[in-house]
């Protein structure tokens, strides 16, 4: 029966048949190749072209080459935004894989209730920006937020969480961190996935607690770490609600994510140009950044001597 | 086994080292859970705050040390905030984006995924690998080219930005999703519909989508909760104030009325609740859809 049904099969993937899975096969997937053109090829184009122009939206755009790029250098909102967007993924990205894991390590080795903790730690990651962004504003508030009224009850003095350049990134990062639920949810369905023969191996083999975690869960866990690091460094770049709604990119330009600056020059100053060529910048970066983590990680396998 | 030798050569020694694991185990649990319920407390204070304040009255808003539970209760906060903005219009306008944007995404990401999970023809896997790529593409980049293609097409103020492009394929991330579920179908059933005579269209609606409702139920997930959430395309391509999502109606209610925290706590609290419910009815294809996504992706 099986046998039959197979050589009807390739009967179909025959001549005249293959060609009509083809026409069926290319109509079917004709509104996503249509839409990538669309939305993704044409307008990466356009937005090369754009770069390379000055337009207002009302004047007809005038072309000028790389002076738009140049302009970078000079501009020192330009530096202050990506010293702010490397400053926030250099502080939230590590930390927020720690916590996660070390969230989904307890949740996994957690003998009652895991389903009730899990549900906590995730329900801040799928909380509406604007809604997250406005609580928190609250919970940081200098006279009346919770986090002051708590620092006053064991006799610190309060913090001016978002008036003080100092502290409106680390309030910006603990809010994030607040929100790393889903990250969490993906370590404990990688931890759940090892093999538990390979930890009764090692525990044979004399290891500890320690030398398990380092030997068995981190191995075995690197292509998800991996995962959850580009993920989320591509995240990182691209902040942009927290910045708006809440602090309003300051003080002091404290928290100007590169995003927001793009945004400021594109929708409010319309220097349509210069705000194309500072996304053509993101998207090099985070390209360049992606490949450099990718090539790293493939060496590491591959001196590790062995495939993951 | 090694219990048994253990046991057979010094039965005392056996008992005293099970006792000694035992006594580890409980630490190690007792261990757990403590820090798990301190963690799950940190995690649901700001919720807590936010509920709280909320049901403050204006006066013991100010207050140190501030009231956990409100007293008295008050409400009237909730039908005041939602009124001093039209928040029924938000909500209308959020949902007509939310159900647009479900038609398009799972209509034709699932037949994408079906055309790249279970048909042959040249070409396939290449188009399939570049779909994908976008998914690392920053979506800085393509949001001015963009704009300025809806504005020349007239589309600025309206919800058309916001839902036409989900019915182009429904995005990388939705089509990678279902088609690795539709791998997961087994194919004899497309052979069954084929000697029947079925056409291939009639295999993936009749067939093949009804055997693919925990995906699709995940990918309807997502997408409500992506156009629920969005603010960046709400904020760029709507600009009267009845147009606005609830995001957008959020953000312009918090720029009035930047001190009434009772009320902008209430709004809030307003916005986020259609998320939680949504959470608890479908916990299983929440799980299932980031597990998935972080381990296959």
């Amino acid at each position: 029966m099986a046998l039959a049904l197979e050589s009807l099969r390739s009967h179909r993937r025959g001549l005249s048949l293959g060609q009509q899975e083809a026409v069926i096969g290319w109509l079917f997937i004709a509104p996503a190749v249509i839409g990538f053109f669309l939305w993704t090829a044409g307008p990466m184009i356009a937005s090369i072209w754009l770069a390379m122009s000055k337009w207002d939206l009302l004047t007809p755009p005038k072309f000028v080459g790389l002076k738009n790029f140049q302009r970078m250098l000079s501009d020192d909102l330009f530096w202050q935004s990506l010293r702010v967007t490397v400053y926030y993924c250099v502080t939230y990205v590590p930390l927020a894989m720690v916590v996660a894991f070390a969230i989904a390590l307890l949740l996994n080795s957690a003998r009652r209730g895991s389903a009730l903790f899990r549900t906590l730690f995730y329900l801040p990651s799928i909380v509406p920006a604007v809604a997250n962004a406005v609580m928190w504003q609250w919970i940081f508030n200098s006279e009346f937020g919770l986090l002051n009224a708590a620092l006053r009850a064991i006799g610190l003095p309060k913090i001016l969480w978002l008036q003080d350049p100092r502290f409106t990134m680390p309030a910006v990062v603990t809010m994030a961190i607040w929100g790393t639920g889903n990250l969490m949810v993906i370590y404990l369905a990688g931890l759940q996935g090892v093999p538990e023969q390979l930890y009764e191996a090692a525990e044979i083999d004399g290891a500890g607690t320690w030398a398990r975690f380092w030997n068995v869960t981190i191995p075995m866990m690197s292509p998800v770490i991996f995962f959850n690091f580009v993920t989320l460094i591509i995240g990182a770049f691209q902040v942009f609600t927290v910045g708006y709604v809440m602090t309003a990119g300051g003080p002091a330009n404290a928290t100007l994510f590169y995003v927001l600056y793009l945004f400021r020059n594109a929708f409010q100053y319309f220097e349509i140009g210069y705000a194309s060529a500072l996304a053509w910048v993101l998207f090099v970066l985070i390209l360049g950044l992606s490949l450099l983590i990718f090539r790293t990680y493939t060496r590491a396998v591959y001196e590790e001597g062995g495939g993951v | 086994m090694a219990t048994v030798d253990v046991v057979a050569t010094s039965r005392a020694r056996g008992m005293e080292k099970t006792r000694g694991i035992r006594q580890t185990r409980l630490i190690k649990n007792i261990v757990v859970t403590v820090l798990l319920v301190a963690g799950g407390l940190l995690m649901a204070t700001p919720f807590l705050w936010l509920v709280s304040s909320s049901l403050k009255a204006p006066a013991k808003i100010w207050l140190y040390p501030p009231q956990l539970i409100p007293n008295p209760v008050r409400w009237q906060n909730y039908p005041e905030a939602l009124t001093v903005m039209p928040f029924h219009l938000f909500f209308a306008n959020t949902l007509t984006i939310v159900v647009f944007d479900e038609i398009g995404i799972l209509f034709t990401a699932s037949l994408a995924a079906y055309s790249f999970a279970r048909l042959r023809f040249r070409g396939r896997d290449v188009v399939f690998f570049m779909l994908l790529s976008t998914m690392m593409l920053p979506w800085a980049v393509t949001m001015i080219p963009r704009y300025i293609m809806f504005r020349q097409l007239g589309w600025i103020n309206t919800f058309l930005p916001l839902i036409v492009p989900n019915y182009f394929g429904g995005g990388a991330f939705n089509i990678f999703l279902l088609r690795q579920f539709f791998r997961t179908i087994p194919y004899e059933i497309s052979d069954a519909g084929r000697i029947d005579g079925c056409s291939e269209f009639a295999i993936y609606w009749r067939l093949v989508l009804p055997l693919a409702r925990p995906a699709l139920a995940t990918v309807a997930i997502f997408t409500f909760l992506n156009a629920w959430n969005d603010f960046m395309g709400p904020l760029i391509y709507l600009t009267s104030p009845n147009k606005r999502t609830l995001s957008l109606g959020l953000a312009a209610f918090r720029d009035l009325y930047t001190t009434q925290w009772h009320y902008l706590m209430a709004a809030s609290t307003v916005v986020i609740v259609p998320v939680i419910i949504l959470f608890f009815a479908a916990q299983r294809y929440f799980v299932q859809g980031i597990a998935f996504t972080g381990l296959k992706g």
